[in-house]
C-alpha cells in the first residue's frame, strides 16, 4: 500500500467520523484545531484505522492521553526537553520540530495532524508486512 | 417515571448481540404531548401520539449500552459518547412492539461501537416487522478516557433499574 493510498483512505475515514469535506482535510491539518474533532472522535478514529486497514490499536498507542501531565515531563505549563525526547521516543510518528520551538502544554494538540496519522498507518501496515 | 425504555431483553449472546424488546404504551403520558391535538392559526388538527425520535434512540443506547456493559461485568462505566448514525424512516405508535438488535462491531478498553437495527411489530394484526431504524452508537468507558478525571467509584451508570431489568429478562447478575 502506497503513501498516497493510505493518505486517501484516511482523508475519507476523517470526513465520515468528523463531519468535514475531504476537501477541507490537508496533511498539515490539525484534528482538533482545524478539523474541530472532540476527545471521543479519537477513539472513533482509532476503531475505524483499524477496520479498514486491518490492524490492532493498542491503547495509548496512537493518541496517548496523560502522557504530559507527568509533572516529570512538564514545567511551568512548558513540556521540559527531557519530556520532549520521552515523547518522541514513544510517538515516533509525530512531528516535534514545530512543537519544540515552543513547548506549551497548551499547545500539545498541535502535533496530532492528518500527516502524523498516515505515519503512523504507515509503519502498522509496514510492520504487518 | 423511570428512565427505562426498553422493557425485556429477549436475547443475550455476551460479547457479540443483545435483543430487546420495547412495547409503545399509550398510558405513557409523554406520547400525550407529543403530538398533543392543536389548533393554531384556526386549524384543528387532532392528537397525533407517536414515540420520539430521541426515545427511541434511548432504546437503543440503553440495548447497546448493556450488551457492552456485560462484556466488561458491569465493571465499567459504559456512557453514550456518539451518535455515528441514526435514521429513523416511520413514525410509532401505542400498540407497537419495537425490537432493538444491537451487535457489538468494535470492543477494546477504552470503548466500543456497536451497529444496530429497530423493527417495529404491529401487535395481534401481522407478525412481519417493519424495519424502522438503523442507529450506530459509540461508547467510552469514561474512568479510561477522562485523562484522570474523577468519577464516583460507584457504577451510577447501571442502577437498581437495570438490575431489575436483567433480573426479569432472566439473566444472572452479579453486580
Amino acid at each position: 500500500m502506497t503513501r498516497d493510498e493510505i493518505y486517501s483512505k484516511v482523508r475519507e475515514i476523517l470526513a465520515d467520523t468528523l463531519s468535514v469535506d475531504e476537501d477541507d482535510i490537508q496533511p498539515t491539518s490539525t484534528l482538533k484545531g482545524d478539523l474541530g474533532a472532540e476527545s471521543i472522535d479519537y477513539l472513533d478514529i482509532s476503531f475505524q484505522l483499524e477496520k479498514n486497514f486491518g490492524f490492532k490499536i493498542g491503547q495509548n498507542e496512537l493518541f496517548p492521553q496523560g502522557v504530559a501531565q507527568d509533572p516529570k515531563y512538564v514545567k511551568e505549563g512548558k513540556v521540559t526537553p527531557e519530556g520532549i525526547t520521552a515523547l518522541v521516543e514513544r510517538l515516533p510518528h509525530f512531528d516535534f520540530t514545530k512543537f519544540r520551538q515552543d513547548p506549551q502544554l497548551s499547545r500539545i494538540h498541535e502535533i496530532f495532524t492528518v500527516d502524523a496519522i498516515v505515519n503512523f498507518v504507515q509503519a502498522k501496515v509496514a510492520a504487518k508486512g | 417515571m423511570r428512565w427505562m425504555w426498553i422493557d425485556r431483553i429477549i436475547e443475550l449472546e455476551p460479547r457479540r448481540r443483545m435483543v430487546s424488546v420495547k412495547n409503545i404504551s399509550l398510558a405513557e403520558d409523554h406520547l400525550h404531548d407529543h403530538f398533543a391535538a392543536d389548533e393554531a392559526g384556526g386549524v384543528a388538527r387532532p392528537a397525533m401520539p407517536v414515540m420520539p425520535g430521541s426515545l427511541i434512540l434511548e432504546g437503543m443506547a440503553q440495548t447497546a449500552g448493556i450488551l457492552i456493559g456485560h462484556a466488561e461485568h458491569f465493571r465499567q462505566k459504559v456512557v453514550l459518547a456518539k451518535i455515528n448514525r441514526a435514521e429513523i424512516s416511520a413514525d410509532v405508535s401505542p400498540g407497537i412492539t419495537l425490537r432493538y438488535t444491537a451487535v457489538v462491531d468494535r470492543l477494546d478498553a477504552m470503548g466500543a461501537s456497536t451497529l444496530g437495527t429497530v423493527d417495529a411489530f404491529r401487535s395481534g394484526i401481522s407478525a412481519d416487522p417493519t424495519r424502522i431504524a438503523e442507529i450506530d452508537l459509540m461508547f467510552s468507558f469514561i474512568d479510561q478516557n477522562m485523562s484522570g478525571m474523577g468519577f464516583p467509584e460507584h457504577n451510577f451508570v447501571f442502577s437498581e433499574s437495570f438490575r431489575t431489568l436483567l433480573k426479569m429478562s432472566e439473566i444472572p447478575v452479579d453486580f
